[in-house]
């Protein structure tokens, strides 16, 4: 038999370059006023990271605030339902304010609050989960809060809404372009560059000009460390690697943090799920790698990456029943996994997100954030199709309370 | 005779007269084709010496809420890349002469084409080129190509800029610099701030380039007030939220004739 030759090893762990570079992805394109501020973020957050002091403090909240180690769950009925390989669920879902993000907003507040002069963060939120991890930290770290939000987001979310103002944070809606979560940044850029000298923008996803995409990476990649150990071990853990990794992918703020410590192993596959909307055809998605037509290079909000835009360079539309996934953009590292194949990317519609989200109610007793439910609405499908003895790891973004008016708006009937 | 060195007559030529250039900034497409192109022509008629073209991107992240809606206007109106190098080429046929910078984001450039880019729009008569997504450091392709095709590229400093900064742009830039009056977005303001003379000063030091200041600025005073420490004057909210009225062209008419004069003295 013919060994297929294997590509030099890469160093997974060596970019981004100086100049924010993940390949061809991500740079730096932002105003000019802004290239101090990025600068000087960049400087706080390399000193931050080899700071004893700030890692300990850190790493005393997660455990003392966030309830990290987040518990690694053996999905056994869905696993047994759906006939074929082993399901195991990575529950960011039981982190404190409900899903995976608290781990960026608590590290990016931590880092503002002890290395950069400044008093006040502004943020953007899709779903509104990243606002209220944002809100949670400040109002832990005593820190004056504005996040910016889309209104149709607004509408859909108004549980998290009236979360963020019960933690003592503004919440201004935002009216521009089509009203959700890619409006959101634009207001909160826009919002930085007048407040600069005093203000953090809190950016939510592996996106952004350098160094957010390396930064939120990193704070997020306690997933993966966490889930490294677990899986290891057999009293909670299948007491091996898994075969495959599954996550949702928006901005993949979530994905690359479960992907990351996994890279080296290089038998462990990558999937991250897109939000495949009305499907396809239908252009009403939000699937940056699965549409040739709309997914195209480009640079959007501070980095080059997939981009949605029509064929003059305008930005589409995008449409996810989940607005955590709603987003014409992915992170660089993302797009940059994808070309070495050391990732693969598929999508899920709503409908199947809202067969995951069913099923693991059913099956498990989780209610799933709809983010995280197209990463089980992807296992649907893929579980069957691999045998008993393999391993299938979900991380499990959040929970889904605050979709439950838009599942009620659907499922209603039904129930 | 290249685009940089039209645009350079231009500042020489005013300066010979102890006088700052006025540079209203127009929409094309807003707040309709045809409108737009009187706008320009009306604005050419009343003391413009160099304009700034806007080509509408959808997410204009540098830009405040009057020239977020025109530029929004004018996409949904069908404005296209290829379109607003179209007109800047009718205006040229209609006997406007002052150097046209046009200004869009990075995505709309890069999806046209960057080298095709540079070449349609030299031969549309465009002269310079202002991105505002696109410091010196990200320009790697688009810098050579507009080099290749005689246009200006055109950056950005802001109070913030540090003197590394400073450095940078002043090695990449060709025309002018554009100086960001505030930290923020375009739109007029009440008050110019006060430290604009020092940042003029700290800029001055590292290049013999003309400095335009823009953001904020929107009646003949603050035009005056600018004219006095700067080469130019950058006028754009306050011109297309004329545009935009009842009587628009006839608008941008008494507007434009007031900022030049306050901008010539």
């Amino acid at each position: 038999m013919t060994q297929i030759q294997k590509p030099a090893r890469v160093n997974y762990r060596a970019l981004p370059d100086e100049n924010g570079r993940f390949g061809p992805y991500g740079g730096k394109y932002v105003p000019e006023t802004l290239m101090p501020a990025l600068d000087e973020l960049e400087e706080a957050y390399l000193q931050a990271r080899h700071d004893p002091d700030f890692m300990a403090e850190l790493g005393r909240l997660q455990r003392t605030y966030v309830g990290r180690p987040t518990a690694l769950t053996y999905a056994r009925r869905l696993s047994e339902h759906l006939g074929g390989a082993q399901i195991y669920l990575k529950r960011e879902d039981l982190a404190h304010s409900g899903a995976h993000k608290i781990n960026n907003a608590l590290g990016q507040a931590l880092l503002m609050k002890r290395k950069m002069g400044k008093t006040r963060i502004v943020a953007e939120t899709g779903a509104g989960q990243h606002g209220v991890a944002t809100a949670t930290a400040a109002a832990l770290l005593g820190i004056e809060c504005v996040v910016y939000m889309g209104t149709v987001d607004m509408a859909r979310q108004q549980p998290n809404v009236f979360r963020m103002r019960l933690l003592g944070t503004e919440v201004r809606g935002v009216e521009s372009g089509s009203k959700t979560l890619k409006d959101a940044i634009n207001e909160a850029i826009r919002d930085w560059v007048t407040n600069v000298r005093t203000t953090h923008y809190l950016l939510g996803s592996a996106l952004g000009p350098h160094p957010y995409p390396a930064m939120v990476r990193d704070f997020q990649s306690v997933i993966g460390q966490e889930a490294l150990v677990q899986m290891q071990d057999g009293e909670i853990g299948p007491g091996r690697l898994p075969d495959v990794i599954v996550a949702c992918v928006g901005g993949g703020s979530n994905a690359i943090g479960a992907f990351h410590p996994f890279l080296e192993y290089e038998n462990v596959r990558l999937i991250g799920v897109e939000a495949g909307g009305h499907g396809i055809e239908s252009g009403e998605h939000a699937a940056r790698f699965a549409d040739p037509e709309l997914g195209r290079l480009g640079v959007l909000q501070g980095t080059m990456s997939y981009v949605m835009q029509d064929s003059d360079g305008q930005i589409a539309l995008t449409h996810s029943i989940s607005a955590g996934l709603d987003y014409a953009s992915v992170g660089p590292e993302h797009a940059w996994l994808r070309d070495l194949e050391r990732a693969e990317y598929t999508y899920c519609t709503d409908e199947q997100a809202l067969e995951g989200f069913k099923a693991l109610c059913h099956l498990e007793g989780i209610i799933p954030a709809l983010e995280s439910a197209h990463a089980i609405g992807h296992v649907l499908e893929l579980a069957p199709t691999l045998p008993k003895d393999q391993v299938i790891l979900v991380n499990l973004s959040g929970r889904g309370d605050k979709d439950l008016g838009t599942v009620m708006s659907v499922l209603g009937e039904e129930l | 005779m290249s685009g940089v060195e039209r645009i350079q007559q231009v500042f020489a030529n005013l300066k010979a007269k102890k006088q700052a250039a006025f540079m209203p900034y127009h929409a094309m497409g807003y707040p309709t084709r045809q409108r737009s192109l009187e706008v320009v022509q009306a604005l050419a008629e009343s003391g413009a010496d160099l304009f700034e073209i806007g080509i509408p991107h959808s997410d204009p992240l540098a830009d405040g809420p009057v020239v977020q809606a025109a530029t929004d206007a004018a996409i949904r109106g069908g404005t296209t890349v290829a379109d607003c190098l179209a007109m800047m080429g009718e205006l040229r046929a209609a006997g406007v002469q002052q150097p046209f910078c046009a200004m869009s984001y990075y995505n709309p450039i890069l999806a046209y084409g960057e080298e095709r880019f540079a070449q349609d729009a030299a031969a549309a008569g465009v002269d310079g080129l202002i991105v505002p997504d696109l410091p010196p450091g990200e320009s790697m392709k688009l810098e050579p190509a507009c080099r290749e095709a005689g246009i200006a590229t055109i950056y950005f400093l802001a109070p913030t800029s540090t003197e590394a900064r400073i450095r940078s742009v002043a090695a990449h830039a060709t025309g002018f610099i554009y100086m960001v009056s505030v930290t923020g977005i375009t739109g007029e303001r009440s008050q110019l701030p006060s430290d604009l003379v020092d940042f003029i000063q700290r800029v001055r030091r590292h290049t013999s380039l003309p400095l335009a200041v823009g953001f904020g600025i929107g009646n003949r005073a603050q035009a005056a007030q600018v004219a006095g420490i700067a080469d130019g004057v950058i006028v754009g909210s306050a011109l297309v939220r004329a545009a935009g009225s009842a009587d628009g062209v006839a608008a941008v008419r008494q507007l434009g004739t007031e900022l030049a004069a306050g901008a010539h003295g």
